[in-house]
This record gives structure tokens, C-alpha cells and sequence, in this order.
């Protein structure tokens, strides 16, 4: 019994003694952003105002254990109802609460507030990773978990940032209001950061607002909070904060990468580069659903390995990746995968796993199919 | 409602012919069937009570034993024991079945048994559709473990299983996990009625609605409860169904519904459901701690009035379940408002527990001793719980295991303490023995450890933003985890410790006379101990009765 | 059981073979939807769940008939029904609170309107309208036309509406001793709600096959057959309901004092006359 105590005290204890780090240690991160800082401060307040209510409340309690037992020979009182005392300790939780809830309103609707942002980045969550739209840039990013597999399974040492690691974080200016739109392509997501304080479900079929700026340069990691099926567990959010001019560059960059990948489309593509260009691409998209060796999760995930009746028919297995197979978890990957990845990802499952069909599917077949 | 005593004179008869009915081949079975038959067809309260209790401890240890398989495999970083696919459908099953198979069968089992005897009834207003709503439950629950090993495995969106991952992208076997929850709702809807029927019905001639028990009071406003909520829960997984099977577009945008629709249906129902299993718990310590405090309940009214508040309220904060899907503002603002409103009731019944205890003559015996740890613990839930509904800082705490911990605080160490509680304090009343005192301490303290250990680090881990539903987690949780996994075994295999008490009780032990305990008041403490099969078959004469 | 004078039933077999009952058809009808086969389990489960019904319920008749039963039963009884009835009215609450929410909420959201009006982005050629004819994604193709209020349904809710006043008819007649009036207003009641089944029959027919009204037409299709579809599940129930009382008017089972199984009918089909008036004005209507 005398736990409550020892627990509170603990708690108490822990929350001073450690330093404050960014998403790691025994607290809430401070966070490198005002609305962070708000929710902290909000967050503290309240746990110290349950620690003093905890103290006062046990308190009375183990004091009346001690002192009001029988073996040291308490004898019961006869009273049960007091009016004031009833009224009293109805009030002041009541007027403690609505100490609690004007900050609370305040940081609130700051929250909600995302007008005249700097940048729209619109997030859409797809099993199982992050598609980043700089709007009006014509940039577009997919960022994958990057860890590998074998550090999941044990057989090799686990890095620093263990899950926590993507191929493509989402670059941000600092000081600068960035507006966050999230939404999903199949299932419920949730975007979060701890250290923006931001976190959003991404809805299939709506759009969800949200925003931060950032104060300071760094690398600030998260994941996605909402079950979304098999990797939910896998799906981190990692978000690259740098000074204006970096992120100027960065972002010129990118639209010339984009212009260039556009023009591979057009070129004759041989089976070799496809297949190996192909194997990336299902090692980050597919394999987590039709699995590394192409043999599938039957009957919820299809095998592609020995498919028989898909090899057979080259058009099927096109219409099935541009456009996904509706009501199922096959998502229509047109809109996400660039011509040239779905050609070669195509060209490497007729080509692996013992499925030696020979079949080279040209990127401008696939962009002919997917814009007429 | 107006105090109402049924009549003393209960005895008129219906008006009809009753001669000729013989006629027509009608036979009375007169005698109680023995074997195992007797078990199956059996209208007796205390024994679809003990039913009730059996199933709930068994549904205890399977889903007690998933939830040691989920702590196996998150005992350390990387995937070791089973796959994301299975550890999902782990935690999904877990939650099922503690919710709907252990806690709240578990509460049914208690009313069922101690319901009549608190308010003097022969039995149960409607003792066959007793019998009916028991056995709905192991075809439900015996269907729903069964999804398992369907192929496409079982349930594995989550206890609350958000379209569109438990439609469009749910495994096949969802159907039957659907209609295994309409049967488990059936059941606890015709349950509930039949609690209400007794009570407002088959109260001895004299107790007043304001002489009940707490337990009484707080079963009343739970069943009511139940019946607002459960058909609320039928109708949103209809509609899963004709989406997942007919092509309607309830939760899907692209025919203009919404995802979210489920979420606000579903916690319409949810958020009741959680004080459907917390309200019989409030009871259970509300008769347990003046019996051992030997000293009247303080705030009797209070906290019947509190009780009800609590009800009522618990209709109006459902979205604190959604502060991050994206509400409106003043959606955000009511809902956090309302939620924080429940503190105000629910503190009125930690302070008058602690005020019953107050210059009383207390002892410490098990179920004192449960009781208590409730009160700390639960109330340690509670702030949490406060901490959650501020709705800004909740962007932070969602979904993380800092939830998790706020709930199995108000659930393990809350509700199910409670029912441990009660069925120390009832043994002596069902078996006519004394539960084993030593063993009982010894399952106390192993308990009161382990669950600490168990549930308290994830505050620590979920602060530090440990997502929940991960089979696998970034390294800087691993220190948290492992104790929580040590705590969860010890937990968990100090469950058998109190198997093995009931067990002992039943087969034998210290005589207990009718009042168990020196300072219980209550009716049932009247009856012999134990409690012969049939009790107050003629109303108890409560003129000199002193209630509470 | 003895002494005591509140009937308790020694034992029944009924309740667990009722439970088992309904194991069978959901499994059944569980089995035909997932696997897509054995059509075998599913009507031996209807079949049971009707049998057990019947065998539970002449065991309740025969018991009151005997006199077993005293005034404090019949309160179990009155209160049994009634929060049956009460739980029956959260279960249509929850299909109205869907429709208010698509066409309050969800709708004008997915149209840019409201607090979530940034999900218009998806959507930009989306125009929200109720009844919404055409779905956000163009591959959901909704209704061509609606189902006039004034036509058929309209026909539909005087016939409820009459058997609401025949049913009250005969039961103050019952009350006053006129049995034979009692009976043929009951069977009038029971003949109005077949008839409201059969036109609702029709119009079924007519919206799948002349209105493009389908359950896969979009959240238009989806509401309506939702609210209709299982007001008329509980239409259907209420009439067989009414039909056994009627047999068992027939057959001299009630006393003008004493007819608790024809109130507690009543009752139920005042109550899915109140559902089906909120259905026309909501579901029709507007
Ligand atoms: C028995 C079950 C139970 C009980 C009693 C409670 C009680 C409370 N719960 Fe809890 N809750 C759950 C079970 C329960 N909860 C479950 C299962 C979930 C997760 C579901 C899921 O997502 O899977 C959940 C989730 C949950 C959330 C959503 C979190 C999230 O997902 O982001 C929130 C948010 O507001 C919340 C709040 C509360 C509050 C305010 C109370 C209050 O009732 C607590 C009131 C009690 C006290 C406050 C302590 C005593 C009071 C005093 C001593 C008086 C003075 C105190 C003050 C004035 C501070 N709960
Ligand atoms: C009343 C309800 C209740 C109860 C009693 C419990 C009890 C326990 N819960 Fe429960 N839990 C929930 C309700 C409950 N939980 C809910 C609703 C969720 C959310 C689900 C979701 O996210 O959808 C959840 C989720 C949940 C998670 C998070 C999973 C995740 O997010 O991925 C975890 C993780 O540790 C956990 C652990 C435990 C443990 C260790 C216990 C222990 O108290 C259990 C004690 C153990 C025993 C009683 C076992 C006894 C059996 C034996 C000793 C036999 C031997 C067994 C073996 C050898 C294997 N629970
Ligand atoms: C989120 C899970 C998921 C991902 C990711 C995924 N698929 Fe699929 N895929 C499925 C499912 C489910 C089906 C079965 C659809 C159906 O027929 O119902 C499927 C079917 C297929 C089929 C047809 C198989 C057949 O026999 O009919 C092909 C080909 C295919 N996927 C290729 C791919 C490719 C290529 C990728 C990556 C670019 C990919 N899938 C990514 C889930 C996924
Ligand atoms: Cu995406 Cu969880
Ligand atoms: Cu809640």
C-alpha cells in the first residue's frame, strides 16, 4: 500500500533528474517548435497538479490506514455526510479544471490556426510509407523505412536509428510556417513528430490540416501512430529541418532530378537495367505485402512467384499495378510509382524468382497506358 | 425516480382460466436435474453466476496468455518470437476478449449472483433469458477464437477496429468476428435487462431505491448503460458488414461516406463501454471498504448521484478518443470540456472512499487489501486519464503506450482488482469457507508488484514516444520494455496463485457463519454460508432491517 | 421453486438450445458470405431459432395460462419489453446518426465546405447534394433517380399509420370485452402490415431496376436500404408477432385484464410505426 507514495515520488524524481533529450529519455520531448514548448508546458502543469492532488488525497488516505486500525485499537466514528465538506470537494476539482482548460484552449486553437503558411506540404500515408508533395513545386518524394532486414531479425547489429531511418526524410526550412496536409491512399495513418508536436491521422478520401515551424536545424524522427495493417510498426516519419538557402538548393535539385526522370520514359530500356532497377523497387514498394521471394501471404497477399496464370497474361499483370485491384489492398500505383519504376518492377517479377517469362515492358508502353 | 415498494400482497393471480392448461400435456419440472444437464438448462441466479464466473477466469488466462505472447515478443528490440501479422492479431484478440470476455462477464457473473440476494429477490427477474444470455457467450467467444485459424488469420485491426483496415483491408475471417460481436452484444443487452427487471421489480416489500447497495445502485445505472450502448455497437458493425460484403459505401469517401463516421459511432459506444467497466467496480469497493472500515459508507446520496453523473456524461465525450482524426475546433473544445468534467464525480467517490476509511476501525484482510490498492491505483489511472482528455497535449499522448498505461491502470489494477476483490469477499458466501488468508496476501503483493511493474514504465515509454500496436520498437525503449515484460510474467503467473485459492475454497477450509465478516451489513450476509440454492423465496421482512 | 410466489422455472432446456440455435445461423449465414458456399447451415439455424422460439414461448403461454404467473411477473414482464423496445430505438438511432452526419458533415466537407473543406483537394468535381446522385469517385455510380415521397411511400405510411389506429382499436375493444371486434381489427392490422411489405416490395424492384438505387450506389443507396432494409426486417417481425396474438385471441388465451402478449406487441409496432414516420420525413422527404 505504501506504493502510491514511492510511485509518486519516482515519478517526481525522474521527471527533474533527466535531461531533457529530443524523443528520447523518461518525458515528453520540449520540442523545437513554440506550439512543442506550449504542449509541454501544458503537459507538466497538469502532472504536477495530479501530483499535488495525489499527495494530498493519498496522504489522508495512508494516514488514516496508519492511524485508524484495529490492531491499534480504532474504534469506529459514527458520522457519514457533511454538506460543506461534500460541496467543497465538489468545487475546487471544478475550479482547478477550469484553471486547466483556458491554457489548454489557448495553445488549442493556435493549433488549428494554419493560415498564411509559407509552404504546403500535402503527407499522404500509404501501406506502409510516406508520399511528401511540395505543393506548387512539382516535387514529390517517397520516403521508406531503410533499415534493413537483418537488423529485424537479429542476425546483424542494430544501428543507432534502429526503425527510425528512412531512405527520403521530408526536408523543411526552419522559421518558416509550413502547412501540413495530410490524407491517405488505403488505410488510417498518423503522421507524427514528437519533437513538432504535430500529429494527424491521414484519412483516405479527406484532408486533414496541420502546421509548424521549426526553430532549429536537425533531424527530428517519428512514426506512424496509427494501425495500419502488418507494418504499421515500420512505417517512421523522419523530417530534415535546415536553414532557408540549404533547403533552397535542395529543392532545385530535386525538380532537375524530376525533369531527368521524366525523360527516361522515352529511351528503349534493356532487361538487364530494368530487372535490376525493377528489384529495388519491389524491395521498397511490394515485397511487404507479396513478401521478398515473391511467395506472397495467401490468400490475403497473392503469391507472384510461380503465379502461372499471371504469367500468361502480361496485360493483366500491367492493369494490375497501374491501376490496383479495387476493394483489395492492391493499390493502383500510377499515380506513385513513375512509369519507368512500374515497367521496371514488372520486367523484374516476369524475370524472377523462377518466373523466367523473358517479357521486357518498355516505360513508354506504361505512360502511353496510363496517360492516352 | 419515486421510491417504490412492491406491494406486500404479491400474490394475485393472473385472471385467465388455469384449469384447462393441464389439459394440453403442460408438464412443471419439479425437481432440479443433476449431472452435468443440470449445469446446461439451470435458471438458478447463483449458478449463472458461477457459470459466468468460470467463463470470465477462463477468458482471463486465454487473453492473459495473448497479452504474455505480445510481452514475449516486445521483451526486446527486433522481431524474435512471431510476426507482425500474428502480434497483431494478438493485440486485437487481447483486447477483445479482456473486454468483452473477461471484465464484463465477469461484473454479469457477480450481479447475477449477488444482485437477489442484496435486494432480497427469489432469483433474477427473467431466470430463462438468464440462461439464454450466458450461453451466447461461449458460442460467441468460441467463433471469435476460432477466426484464428481461418485462413487470412483473425481479427487484426486493433480491439477497435477502424474501417477501412477492418473492411476494405480486413482479413476474410472479419465476417464471423462480426457476428461472434452481435451474439457477445446480444447477450449483454438481454443481460442488462433482466438486471434492471430485478431490480426495479424484485425488491423485498420495504427497500427503497435509496436503500440498495452501491453494488445495486452502480449495476442499475451500468445495465442501463449497456442498453443504450450495445445496440449502438450492433448497428455500426451492420454496417461493417454490408460494406465489407455488399458494397455499400458507409466508410469509404469515394462513395461519399466516411471513415470517420466509424470512429464516432464506434466510441458512441466505447467510451460507455469503459464505464460499463468501471461503475460495478466503484460499487464493488463502495460495499467492501465500510465493511472493513466498520464505519457507514460516507456520502451514501453523493455517491449515487455521482454515480449517475458519471453515466451521463460518459454520453457526451466520446471524440476524446479522436482528438487527432481531425475534428472540427469546437468540436475539439466540447469534447475536451465534457471529458474533463468526469473528474469532478469520480473525485467525489475517491474522497468519499477515503472519508469512509477516516477515523473507522479497519482491518487489512484480502479483499480490504484489494480494495485499497484500487483506490490508489485506480485513482493513478484516473490522472492519466485527465492528462489524456487535455486535447493538445493528447496530440502528444495518442496512441502511444502512455495510453496504454492509463488504461490498464483503470482496467487491471482497476476493474479487475475490483473483481478480485469481490470474490475474496464473497467466497465465504458462495462456498461456506473462508478463502485461504496467507495465500490471499501472498496473490495480493505479487499482484500489486507485478501490475506496477508491468504498466507503469509504459508512461515512460509512451512520453518518450513509443507508438502502441508495434510488434518492434526503436532501441531507446528497450529498458522500459524489459521491465514491463518481467513485470507482465510475474503479473501473470500470480494469476495461478488465485486460481489455486478459489480452488481450495470450494473443495473446503475455514467454516464461515453467515455474516463473513464483523462489520458487513448488507442483506445477503443474512442467508446461511454458504447461500443454499434457493433464498428469500418469500420476501425478507425488512421492517427492522438496518440498511447501510 | 415452491413456497415462493414469484414463478421461477426450475430448468429449460430452451435457453441453450436457443443460444446454439443462433450460433448456427450466424455461422451459417457466415459461411455463405465468406466462402461463398453451404447454403447448409443457414437455414437449419432459421429453422431452429423459429422452432426454439416457438417451444420457449408456448412453455411462457402455457405457465401464464396456469396461473403461475402473479401481478409482480407481469412487471418483469412490462419491464423486460419496454427496454427491449428502448434498446431496439438506440439501434435505429445509430442508422440515423450516420445519415445526419454524411449529409451534415461528411458531404460538404468532401465539397470543400465546413471545417474540413481542404478534402475538396481530392475531389476537385465534386458537387455535394442529397440524395447524391453523383458519388465523389467517378467510378461509384449513384442512383439515376430517387424514389418519390408522395408515391409510394406515402401509400406506405397512411397503411401504418391506419394500422396503428386498427391496433389501438382492437385493443380497447379487447379491454371492453368485444372479442370478436378486437380480432377482426387485429387481423385488419396484420393484413395492412403485409400490405406494406408488399409495397415495399415493389418499390424495391423499382429502385434496383428502373432507379439505379443499389446498395453499391454510393452512400445514397447505402442509407436508404440501411434504414428501410431493416425497418422492414422489424415490420416483418411485428406482423408475425401480431399473427400469433391473433391466433391466440382465437383461441381464448387472454382475459380483458389480462393479455400482456398483446400489449407487449403493441407496443412493438407503435414503436416501428414511430421509426418508419421518422424514416419517410428524413429518409424520403428530405
Ligand atoms: C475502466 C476503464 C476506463 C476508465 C474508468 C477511464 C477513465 C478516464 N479516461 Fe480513459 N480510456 C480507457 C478506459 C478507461 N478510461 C481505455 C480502454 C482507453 C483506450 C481505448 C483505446 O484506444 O484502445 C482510454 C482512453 C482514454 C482517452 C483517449 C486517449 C487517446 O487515445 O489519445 C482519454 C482522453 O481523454 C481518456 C480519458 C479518461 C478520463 C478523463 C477518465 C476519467 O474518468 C478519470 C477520472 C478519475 C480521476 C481524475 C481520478 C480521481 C479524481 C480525483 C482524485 C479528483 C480530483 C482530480 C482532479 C481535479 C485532477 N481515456
Ligand atoms: C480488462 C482489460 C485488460 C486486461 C485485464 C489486460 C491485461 C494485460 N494487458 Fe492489455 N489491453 C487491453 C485490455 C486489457 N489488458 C486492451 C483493450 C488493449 C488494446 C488492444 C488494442 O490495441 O487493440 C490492450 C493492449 C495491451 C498491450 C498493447 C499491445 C499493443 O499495443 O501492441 C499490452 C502490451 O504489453 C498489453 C499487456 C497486458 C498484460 C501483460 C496484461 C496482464 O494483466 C495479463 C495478465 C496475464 C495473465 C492473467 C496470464 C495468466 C495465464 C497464465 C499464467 C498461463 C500461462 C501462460 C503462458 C505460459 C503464455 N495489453
Ligand atoms: C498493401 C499491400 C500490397 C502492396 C504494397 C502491393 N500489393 Fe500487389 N496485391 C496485393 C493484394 C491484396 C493483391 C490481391 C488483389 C486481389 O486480387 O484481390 C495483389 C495482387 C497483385 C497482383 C496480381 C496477382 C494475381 O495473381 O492476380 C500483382 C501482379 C501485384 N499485386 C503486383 C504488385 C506490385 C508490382 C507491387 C509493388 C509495386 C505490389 N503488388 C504491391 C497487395 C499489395
Ligand atoms: Cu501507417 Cu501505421
Ligand atoms: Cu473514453
Amino acid at each position: 500500500m505504501r506504493k502510491g507514495f514511492a510511485l509518486a515520488a519516482l515519478l517526481a524524481g525522474l521527471s527533474g533528474q533527466f535531461p531533457i533529450s529530443h524523443a528520447t529519455g523518461w518525458n515528453m520531448p520540449v520540442g523545437v517548435s513554440q506550439v512543442s514548448r506550449d504542449v509541454y508546458d501544458l503537459h507538466m502543469i497538469i502532472f504536477w497538479i495530479c501530483v499535488v492532488i495525489g499527495v494530498v488525497v493519498f496522504g489522508v488516505m495512508f494516514y488514516s490506514l496508519f492511524r485508524y486500525r484495529r490492531s491499534k485499537g480504532a474504534k469506529a466514528a459514527e458520522f457519514h455526510e457533511h454538506t460543506t465538506v461534500e460541496v467543497v470537494w465538489t468545487a475546487i476539482p471544478f475550479l482547478i479544471l477550469v484553471a486547466m482548460a483556458i491554457p489548454a484552449t489557448a495553445t488549442l486553437k493556435n493549433m488549428y490556426d494554419a493560415s498564411e503558411a509559407d509552404y504546403d506540404v500535402m503527407i499522404t500515408g500509404h501501406q506502409w510509407r510516406w508520399q511528401y508533395d511540395y505543393m506548387g513545386e512539382d516535387v514529390t518524394l517517397f520516403s521508406n523505412m531503410s533499415t534493413p532486414k537483418a537488423q529485424i531479425a537479429g542476425t546483424e547489429e542494430k544501428g543507432e536509428h534502429y526503425l527510425l531511418e528512412v531512405d527520403e526524410p521530408l526536408v523543411l526550412p526552419v522559421d518558416r510556417k509550413i502547412r501540413l496536409l495530410t490524407t491517405s491512399a488505403d488505410v488510417i495513418h498518423s503522421w507524427w513528430v514528437p519533437d513538432l508536436a504535430v500529429k494527424k491521422d491521414a484519412i483516405p478520401g479527406f484532408v486533414n490540416e496541420s502546421w509548424t515551424r521549426i526553430d532549429e536545424p536537425g533531424i527530428y524522427r517519428g512514426q506512424c501512430t496509427e494501425l495500419c495493417g502488418k507494418d504499421h510498426g515500420f512505417m517512421p516519419v523522419v523530417v530534415h529541418a535546415m536553414e532557408q538557402e540549404q533547403f533552397d538548393a535542395w529543392l532545385a535539385e530535386r525538380k532537375q532530378a524530376a525533369a531527368a526522370e521524366a525523360g527516361g520514359v522515352d529511351r528503349e530500356w534493356g532487361l538487364e537495367e530494368l530487372v535490376e532497377r525493377g528489384e529495388k523497387v519491389y524491395a521498397t514498394v511490394c515485397a511487404s505485402c507479396h513478401q521478398a521471394e515473391g511467395q506472397g501471404l495467401p490468400p490475403t497477399f497473392p503469391a507472384l512467384a510461380g503465379n502461372q496464370a499471371l504469367m500468361d497474361d502480361l496485360d493483366r499483370h500491367i492493369d494490375v499495378v497501374v491501376n490496383g485491384v479495387s476493394g483489395s489492398a492492391m493499390a493502383s500505383f500510377s499515380g506513385t510509382l513513375s512509369p519507368v519504376d512500374i515497367a521496371a518492377v514488372v520486367t523484374f517479377e516476369r524475370n524472377a524468382w523462377g518466373n523466367e517469362t523473358g517479357d521486357v515492358v518498355q516505360p513508354a508502353d506504361i505512360q502511353a497506358l496510363i496517360a492516352p | 425516480m419515486a421510491p417504490q415498494s412492491p406491494p406486500k400482497a404479491t400474490l394475485e393471480h393472473s385472471q385467465s382460466a388455469s384449469g384447462s392448461a393441464t389439459a394440453d400435456g403442460f408438464q412443471e419440472e419439479h425437481h432440479y436435474r443433476s449431472g452435468p444437464l443440470r449445469w446446461l438448462l439451470t435458471t438458478n441466479h447463483k449458478e449463472i453466476g458461477s457459470l459466468y464466473l468460470i467463463f470470465s477466469l477462463a477468458m482471463f488466462m486465454i487473453g492473459g496468455a495473448m497479452a504474455l505472447v505480445i510481452r514475449l515478443e516486445l521483451f526486446q528490440p527486433g522481431l524474435q518470437m512471431i510476426q507482425p501479422e500474428f502480434f497483431n492479431q494478438m493485440t486485437t484478440m487481447h483486447g477483445l476478449i479482456m473486454v468483452f470476455g473477461a471484465v464484463m462477464p465477469g461484473f454479469v457473473g457477480l450481479a447475477n449472483w449477488m444482485i437477489p440476494l442484496q435486494i432480497g429477490a427469489p432469483d433474477m427477474a427473467l431466470p430463462r433469458l438468464n440462461n439464454f444470455s450466458f450461453w451466447l457467450l461461449p458460442i460467441a467467444f468460441t467463433l471469435l477464437l476460432s477466426t484464428l485459424l481461418m485462413p487470412g488469420g483473425g481479427p487484426n485491426f486493433g480491439w477497435t477496429f477502424y474501417a477501412p483496415l477492418s473492411t476494405t483491408y480486413a482479413p476474410p475471417s472479419t465476417t464471423f468476428f462480426i457476428f461472434a460481436l452481435h451474439m457477445a452484444g446480444i447477450s449483454s443487452i438481454l443481460g442488462a435487462i433482466n438486471i434492471i427487471a430485478t431490480i426495479l421489480n424484485l425488491r423485498a416489500p420495504g427497500m427503497r431505491l435509496m436503500d440498495m447497495t452501491l453494488f445495486v445502485w452502480t449495476w442499475l445505472i451500468t445495465a442501463f448503460l449497456l442498453i443504450a450502448v450495445m445496440p449502438v455497437l450492433a448497428g455500426v458493425i451492420t454496417m461493417m458488414l454490408l460494406d465489407i460484403n455488399f458494397g455499400t459505401s458507409f466508410f469509404n469517401a469515394a462513395g461519399g461516406g466516411d471513415p470517420v463516421l466509424f470512429q464516432h459511432l464506434f466510441w458512441f459506444f466505447g467510451h460507455p463501454e469503459v464505464y460499463i467497466m468501471i461503475l460495478p467496480a466503484f460499487g464493488i469497493v463502495s460495499v467492501i471498504i465500510p465493511t472493513f472500515a466498520r464505519k457507514r459508507l460516507f456520502g451514501y446520496a453523493s455517491m449515487v448521484y455521482a454515480t449517475a453523473a458519471i453515466a451521463i456524461l460518459s454520453f457526451l465525450v466520446w471524440a476524446h478518443h479522436m482528438f487527432a482524426v481531425g475534428l472540427p475546433l469546437v468540436a475539439e473544445l466540447f469534447f475536451m470540456y465534457t471529458t474533463l468534467l468526469i473528474a469532478v464525480p469520480t473525485g467525489v467517490k475517491v474522497f468519499n472512499w477515503i472519508t469512509t476509511l477516516f477515523r473507522g476501525e479497519i482491518t487489512f484482510e484480502t479483499p480490504m487489501l484489494f480494495a485499497l490498492a484500487f483506490v490508489v491505483l485506480f485513482t493513478i489511472g484516473g490522472f492519466s486519464g485527465l492528462m489524456l482528455a487535455i486535447a493538445p497535449a493528447d496530440f502528444q499522448y495518442h496512441d502511444t503506450y502512455f495510453v496504454v498505461a492509463h488504461f490498464h491502470y483503470v482496467l487491471v489494477p482497476g476493474a479487475v482488482f475490483s473483481i478480485m476483490a469481490a470474490v475474496y469477499y464473497w467466497l465465504p458466501k458462495w462456498t461456506g469457507h473462508y478463502p485461504d488468508e496467507r495465500l490471499g496476501r501472498w496473490h495480493f503483493w505479487l499482484s500489486v508488484i507485478g501490475v506496477n511493474l508491468l504498466f507503469f514504465p509504459m508512461h515512460f515509454a509512451g512520453l518518450a514516444g513509443m507508438p502502441r500496436r508495434i510488434p518492434d520498437y526503436a532501441l531507446q525503449f528497450a529498458d522500459f520494455n524489459m521491465a514491463s515484460s518481467i513485470g507482465g510474467f510475474l503479473f501473470g503467473f500470480s494469476q495461478l496463485l488465485f486460481i489455486w485459492v478459489v480452488v481450495k475454497c470450494v473443495r473446503g477450509g475455514v467454516k464461515a457463519p453467515a455474516n463473513a465478516w464483523d462489520g458487513a451489513t448488507d442483506l445477503e450476509w443474512t442467508v446461511p454460508s454458504p447461500a443454499p440454492l434457493h433464498t428469500f423465496e418469500t420476501p425478507p421482512d425488512l421492517r427492522d432491517f438496518k440498511f447501510h | 421453486m415452491s413456497g415462493g410466489s414469484y414463478y421461477v422455472p426450475a430448468s429449460s432446456k430452451w435457453p441453450i438450445l436457443a443460444g446454439l440455435a443462433v450460433g448456427l445461423f450466424m455461422i451459417g449465414t457466415g459461411i455463405v458470405l465468406v466462402f461463398d458456399t453451404g447454403m447448409v447451415l443457414l437455414p437449419i439455424g432459421a429453422a431452429a431459432i423459429v422452432t426454439v422460439m416457438a417451444l420457449w414461448f408456448r412453455d411462457v403461454i402455457r405457465e401464464s395460462r396456469r396461473g403461475l404467473y402473479d401481478a409482480q411477473m407481469d412487471r418483469s414482464f412490462r419491464w423486460g419489453m419496454g427496454w427491449f423496445i428502448f434498446s431496439e430505438v438506440m439501434f435505429f438511432l445509430a442508422f440515423f446518426g450516420a445519415l445526419f452526419y454524411v449529409r451534415v458533415f461528411a458531404l460538404p466537407w468532401l465539397d470543400g465546405e465546413g471545417a474540413k473543406g481542404v478534402s475538396a483537394l481530392l475531389w476537385p468535381d465534386f458537387v455535394a447534394s442529397w440524395p447524391l446522385m453523383n458519388p465523389p469517385d467517378t467510378n461509384v455510380v449513384g442512383p439515376e433517380a430517387v424514389v418519390s415521397p408522395w408515391q409510394l411511400p406515402l401509400v406506405n405510411t397512411l397503411f401504418l399509420v391506419a394500422s396503428s389506429i386498427t391496433l389501438t382499436l382492437s385493443h380497447e375493444a379487447f379491454k371492453e370485452g368485444y372479442r370478436d371486434t378486437a380480432r377482426n381489427c387485429l387481423a385488419i392490422t396484420v393484413l395492412l402490415g403485409v400490405l406494406f411489405l408488399i409495397v415495399q416490395g415493389i418499390e424495391y424492384y423499382e429502385a434496383y431496376h428502373h432507379l439505379g438505387i443499389t446498395l453499391q450506389a454510393g452512400i445514397y443507396g447505402s442509407t436508404f436500404f440501411l434504414l428501410t432494409g431493416f425497418h422492414g426486417a422489424h415490420v416483418t417481425i411485428g406482423a408475425i408477432i401480431l399473427a400469433v396474438m391473433l391466433w391466440r385471441i382465437q383461441k381464448g388465451h387472454f382475459s380483458a385484464h389480462n393479455h400482456f402478449g398483446f400489449e407487449a406487441a403493441a407496443w412493438y409496432w407503435h414503436f416501428v410505426d414511430v421509426v418508419w414516420i421518422g424514416l419517410f420525413i428524413f429518409v424520403y422527404v428530405f
